[in-house]
């Protein structure tokens, strides 16, 4: 079995609770993971700054080109798409997909065509179909979808869409979420302390 | 740390060898060289343009470009289009007039470049400031693009009527105090750039992936366009925009691009504040 080596996740402006519960319940030795949240242009860098007292990995809105490193947490900026590379990101600020820019689409097919079968998708709370197309095309490249339980999200338009349209690996509410994660990233959940993996 | 893929899917694999067929084509037939481009956001665009011509794969859309002049052109725009608008970044204007415009101010002549400028809208965002600043007489801007349909675009200077209502809140923003309705004339199609602000604008082609520097400016603009090349070409065009800059000249890439890490980082200075607007110290 591959060994993930990237989490991607996406969520609509309320998701935020969600990423500060998650990402405060995972360890530090996780793959990287990239996180959409819709947002306004304009919005500067205020996500990654409330992100940051959450996590016991760095949380950096990534510049252009940045390389991408285990461990850590990178955080699509405002007004601009966020794309994978193989090893590094790259920026856009072509048209909005589906209305929004970052796109979490654009986000999960980019991802699923470098990383193939490495990756995993999270579609969490959300007001749109954005990601749904993203999450097909994680698993059509035999990466792996797990989407919140549309009963327990804020808004489940997403979570629904993304079942819909590519289907779900695994169904979680959000307690449940880190423990998957970190089950399939094959990592120790809920390390002590702020020790950094070897 | 393993990061490469495994791309086990025959049809992206397919689809791999079909974009690089079709990128030595365009660059052996044509001159348009995009095979150094940040592979994600390009093949985005070549399967949107494939999308567009109505046809089934990447090898079709090249049988096409070969053979149909129109569908090239189209391509060419697809693939090299960056979509801008008037004052993105109220941070960039803002820092430029607090930070570089009392400087321009000391000298009599200012060259500008503003490379890549695709549609227009930074040019005339830029010359609006300019004219504010009363030195836009002692200006002139060079704006270049690969593209001549986008150059000519540029140059006709005709935004849509919707779009106008948000650049005028974008130029507040960015600190412009006048009635913006003054830089335009309104008329069935949209918006028209006002001739004042044209005067000093000269439009023209230049490849950043191929041509070589052409003037020395006191002010580079290139936002938002070394983000859809690699590294290798970035650096190249770094090393280009280097060479065009006088010394202490300013050099203002996009809001998320950096200098510091690059091979010429160490010539570059960057202004206080988000702007991410470089002075070449070195």
């Amino acid at each position: 079995v591959l060994r993930p080596e990237l989490v991607v996740i996406g969520c609509s402006l309320g998701g935020l609770e969600a990423i500060q519960g998650l990402l405060g319940a995972l360890p530090p030795s996780m793959p990287a993971m990239v996180i959409v949240q819709h947002r306004l242009a304009g919005d500067e860098d205020r996500l990654t700054r409330l992100l940051r007292g959450h996590s016991r990995m760095p949380v950096i809105e990534p510049d252009d080109k940045t390389p991408i490193t285990p461990g850590h947490v990178y955080i699509a900026p405002a007004d601009y798409h966020l794309l994978v590379e193989l090893g590094w990101f790259s920026l856009s600020v072509d048209p909005p997909v589906k209305h929004a820019r970052p796109s979490i689409d654009v986000l999960f097919d980019t991802a699923a065509r470098a990383y193939g079968a490495r990756v995993i998708g999270v579609v969490l709370t959300g007001a749109s179909d954005d990601g749904a197309d993203g999450a097909k095309m994680i698993r059509d490249r035999g990466g792996t979808i797990i989407v919140q339980d549309p009963a327990t999200a804020m808004s489940p338009i997403a979570p629904k869409s993304a079942i819909a349209r590519a289907g779900a690996d695994k169904v979680r509410t959000l307690d449940e979420l880190p423990g998957t994660l970190t089950t399939l990233c094959g990592v120790r959940p809920r390390e002590r302390g702020n020790t950094r993996p070897p | 740390v393993g990061t490469v893929a495994t791309n086990s899917n025959p049809t992206t694999d397919v689809e791999r060898l079909e974009i690089e067929l079709l990128l030595d084509a365009l660059a052996r037939f044509h001159g348009y060289d995009f095979r150094n481009y940040a592979p994600a956001s390009l093949n985005r665009r070549i399967r949107s343009a494939a999308r567009n011509e109505g046809v089934g794969s990447i090898s079709e859309l090249q049988h096409k470009i070969l053979h149909d002049g129109d569908a090239l052109g189209r391509l060419v725009r697809t693939v090299s289009i960056h979509v801008t608008s008037m004052f993105r970044d109220a941070d960039f204007y803002q820092s430029f007039r607090k930070l570089v415009v009392p400087q321009l101010r000391t000298y009599p002549f200012i060259r500008i470049w503003v490379a890549g400028c695709s549609t227009g809208e930074e040019v005339y965002s830029l010359a609006i400031l300019l004219h504010e600043a009363s030195i836009y007489d002692r200006c002139r801007i060079y704006a270049t693009d690969m593209s001549d349909d986008l150059l000519e675009r540029a140059r006709r200077g005709i935004y849509p009527a919707d779009m106008i209502r948000r650049y005028t809140e974008a130029y507040h923003r960015g600190g412009g105090t006048e009635d913006f309705s003054r830089y335009y004339v309104s008329d069935s199609t949209g918006a028209i750039i006002a001739n004042a602000l044209r005067k000093n604008i000269v439009f023209s082609m230049h490849n950043l992936a191929s041509d070589a520097s052409f003037n020395e400016f006191h002010v580079i603009l290139c936002r938002n366009v070394m983000i859809y090349f690699d590294t290798q070409l970035r650096d190249r065009v770094l090393d280009l925009l280097y060479g065009s800059l006088v010394r202490f000249g300013y050099l203002a890439v996009g809001k998320k691009e950096r200098l510091e890490l690059t091979q010429i980082g160490s010539k570059f200075a960057m202004l206080p504040g988000d702007a991410r607007i470089y002075r070449r110290i070195a």
